[in-house]
């Protein structure tokens, strides 16, 4: 392979098993001579001139700079008066798309074989606005929040993605039906979008109707797109389908050209620093980065080591049903890389 | 609870609604017919294709009625404006039928990815995200209201414990998001924490919704009696109803304080299956012996419910949901003589 311009991707290892998924992620990377260029930054909230808070100057340069970032678990603090480490990140880079390719994993049984889509999930508005009230005492409304503009990038970023990617057709999840003007401008936008999209599929289809074929065939399906409590659902739902967060590659698009791709398990503190965990969800989340980047055949061949070993089932971390380190499991994807070469 | 009864025979609301509704609610009164189940249909159109909302009010009158009625879904259609709200919708909040009841089983013939799974799904039915409240106070912004009473979430986890105590169920999970909704979910949780500390032989927990529906895919049968908001609610049944089978198999119970309304549990209305003698009768034959049962025709109940489990055992009958080419028509016939083999028990009723 010819050498090609090394490229700076903003590590952020984060907590609990962070650290040692990310060190994997770097080994693995190194043996299939991947040309990137890793930046380490901490993302710890701190308060910023005038109160705020916001994310470490530094961690916002390298990101800004580089475009492109690979993130660990985060922990979410309980009452340290700074808001979820992920609602900043999200609010400081406009992360407006969350991706979640689900896929089955062969050798990884789940009752579902031969899923192959994509969720497409709004990140910004919906029913996450955290707009809240308390009308009169025993009286809560919770406001959902629906624009035009939100929509309609969604709309766009699915619709291209289904393209740059090779994929059918795209479908949007609504319940029109029951939210007619909000989720009826979400639907609205989606289809004004597929006009300039010719050459995929478009179709629409109720929230429930969804839920109940994906469960009894899944491979029904192929983009999904949706605003974001849905998409929160569905997501975690077809992540479900494939073996769960521990397998689940995840990217976010945001504003700028900026995507940062993370593993969405927990940070498993009861673990941590025992070479225990398993790094396939990051793993693949760093492959679906590599792909953003153009760099498929890097992609390719290391998440075809993955794959390949986890099929094998000589050496498999705890979760996936084995008894092997964590630094065993990342040996053996590196000897397969370079038995490749 | 009453239900007008004159010579021993009860009157019944009968709403075929759209899509197969109307050939369902057809095999149904064929069904009770053929049993002599001393049950008289009054039947109300709707007709959803009208702006005006009197079809819909008979159909409220005419239950307010009777007390009961049986139900097929109501088509809405979505790109209209927002000043045509879903019949169906209205018809809940009107009866306050505050309580969504679901009984997702696995049953014997039918072959899915799970078994072993028994859940008893309630579901806040008239607040929540559905209350139908919306507006776009700027042009491209629409704010979409989701409300949760105090109220309303006792009453309806109240009824979830209720439901509990009296099957002998051991443990009720409440599905929410209240790391995200902290007000509004967080409310609907605190209610039912209220509520379970007056249960205490019933174990209560609760699980985020997310996470919900991933270890229903993967591990069902932990999971026992839910109780949920209006939206969840939806997200939920769906996906407990395929993992058991599809949409052709579970009834649906509407309860509120004096009103009762059955359907099929999943409220499709199968539009492009319709007429064509190919779906499945299950849910709605289901449905209806949870309808003799409210009305106290338990008899009647036991025998048709035995019919129709011991006809889904027959693989060659499946419709296509199930993956098999019967009709429904074969179906329906299959169950009659299923009822009939029962002997002259029948008459003596």
């Amino acid at each position: 392979m010819s050498p090609a311009v090394m490229q700076t991707v903003t590590l952020i290892p984060g907590d609990g098993i962070g650290p040692e998924i990310s060190s994997a992620v770097m080994k693995i990377f190194e043996a299939a001579k991947a040309p990137i260029r890793w930046e380490e930054r901490n993302v710890t909230a701190i308060k910023g001139p005038g109160g705020r808070w916001m994310i470490p100057p530094d961690a916002k340069e390298s990101m800004d700079r580089s475009k492109i970032g690979l993130k660990g678990p985060l922990k979410t603090p309980i009452a340290a008066g700074h808001p979820s480490m992920n609602l900043l990140l999200r609010k400081t880079f406009d992360l407006y798309a969350n991706v979640r390719p689900c896929v089955s994993i062969e050798g990884y049984k789940t009752p579902y074989t031969d899923v192959n889509l994509v969720t497409i999930r709004e990140n910004t508005e919906g029913e996450y606005s955290g707009i809240e009230h308390v009308i009169v005492d025993g009286v809560v409304q919770s406001i959902k929040l629906i624009t035009e503009d939100a929509s309609r990038r969604i709309a766009e970023y699915a619709f291209e993605y289904a393209r740059n990617n090779q994929r059918t057709s795209v479908t949007a999840v609504h319940k029109a039906n029951i939210m007619r003007m909000s989720d009826g401008l979400f639907l609205r936008k989606c289809r004004e979008v597929a006009e300039n999209y010719k050459d995929i599929k478009f179709t629409e289809m109720y929230l429930d109707t969804v839920c109940l074929n994906m469960v009894q065939d899944p491979t029904q399906f192929d983009v999904l797109v949706m605003p974001n409590l849905y998409g929160d659902i569905l997501s975690d739902l077809c992540a479900g389908l494939i073996g769960g967060l521990g397998v689940t590659p995840s990217g976010n698009i945001g504003a700028n050209g900026v995507a940062i791709f993370e593993s969405v398990h927990g940070t498993a503190p009861d673990i941590a620093g025992l070479d225990m965990a398993n790094p396939t969800a990051l793993l693949l989340s760093a492959v679906m980065m590599l792909r953003h980047m153009g760099l498929h055949d890097y992609g390719n061949k290391i998440q075809t080591a993955c794959f390949d070993t986890i099929r094998d089932k000589k050496v498999l971390t705890k979760d996936l049903g084995g008894n092997s380190k964590c630094s065993e499991f990342t040996a053996e994807i590196c000897r397969r890389i370079q038995d490749m070469a | 609870k009453r239900s007008p009864r004159y010579g021993g025979r009860h009157t019944v609301t009968l709403i075929p609604g759209d899509g197969i509704g109307p050939e369902l609610a057809h095999h149904v009164r064929e069904l009770f017919r053929f049993c002599c189940v001393p049950v008289d249909f009054e039947v109300v159109n709707v007709d959803s294709s009208m702006a005006s909302e009197d079809d819909i009010n008979n159909a409220i009158m005419a239950i307010r009625r009777n007390g009961v009625a049986l139900k097929g879904n109501i088509e809405t259609n979505h790109n209209l404006p927002p000043s045509y709200k879903s019949r169906n919708s209205l018809l809940r909040t009107t009866l306050d039928l505050y309580a969504n009841v679901m009984h997702c089983q696995s049953l014997p013939g039918v072959r899915t990815r799970h078994k072993n799974i028994d859940i008893m799904i309630i579901r806040e039915n008239t607040e929540g995200e559905y209350s139908s409240l919306e507006h776009e106070n700027v042009p491209g912004v629409v704010e979409c209201l989701k409300i949760i009473t105090k109220t309303k979430s006792l009453r309806i986890a109240d009824y979830a414990f209720r439901a509990a105590r009296a099957t002998g169920r051991r443990r009720v999970t409440a599905v929410h998001k209240a790391n995200i909704m902290k007000l509004a979910d967080g409310l609907f949780l605190e209610c039912c924490k209220e509520v379970a500390s007056g249960y205490p032989e019933i174990s209560f927990d609760s699980m985020i919704v997310d996470n919900t529906t991933m270890q229903l895919v993967s591990r069902p049968q932990q999971f026992d009696v839910m109780v949920m908001p209006n939206l969840y609610g939806n997200v939920v049944s769906n996906v407990c109803a395929g993992l058991v089978g599809g949409p052709g198999l579970v009834p649906g119970a509407n309860y509120g304080e004096d009103y009762a309304v059955f359907e099929t549990g999943t409220r499709n209305t199968g539009k492009s299956i319709a007429n064509h003698n190919t779906a499945n009768p299950t849910a709605m034959l289901l449905a209806s012996c949870l309808l003799l049962d409210h009305v106290k025709l338990h008899a009647y109940a036991s025998m048709i419910r035995r019919a129709i489990l011991s006809t889904i055992t027959e693989t060659r009958l499946h419709t296509a949901d199930l993956g098999g080419q019967g009709s429904t028509s074969e179906v329906v016939q299959s169950i009659m003589n299923a009822v009939q083999s029962t002997g002259p028990q029948t008459l003596s009723i």
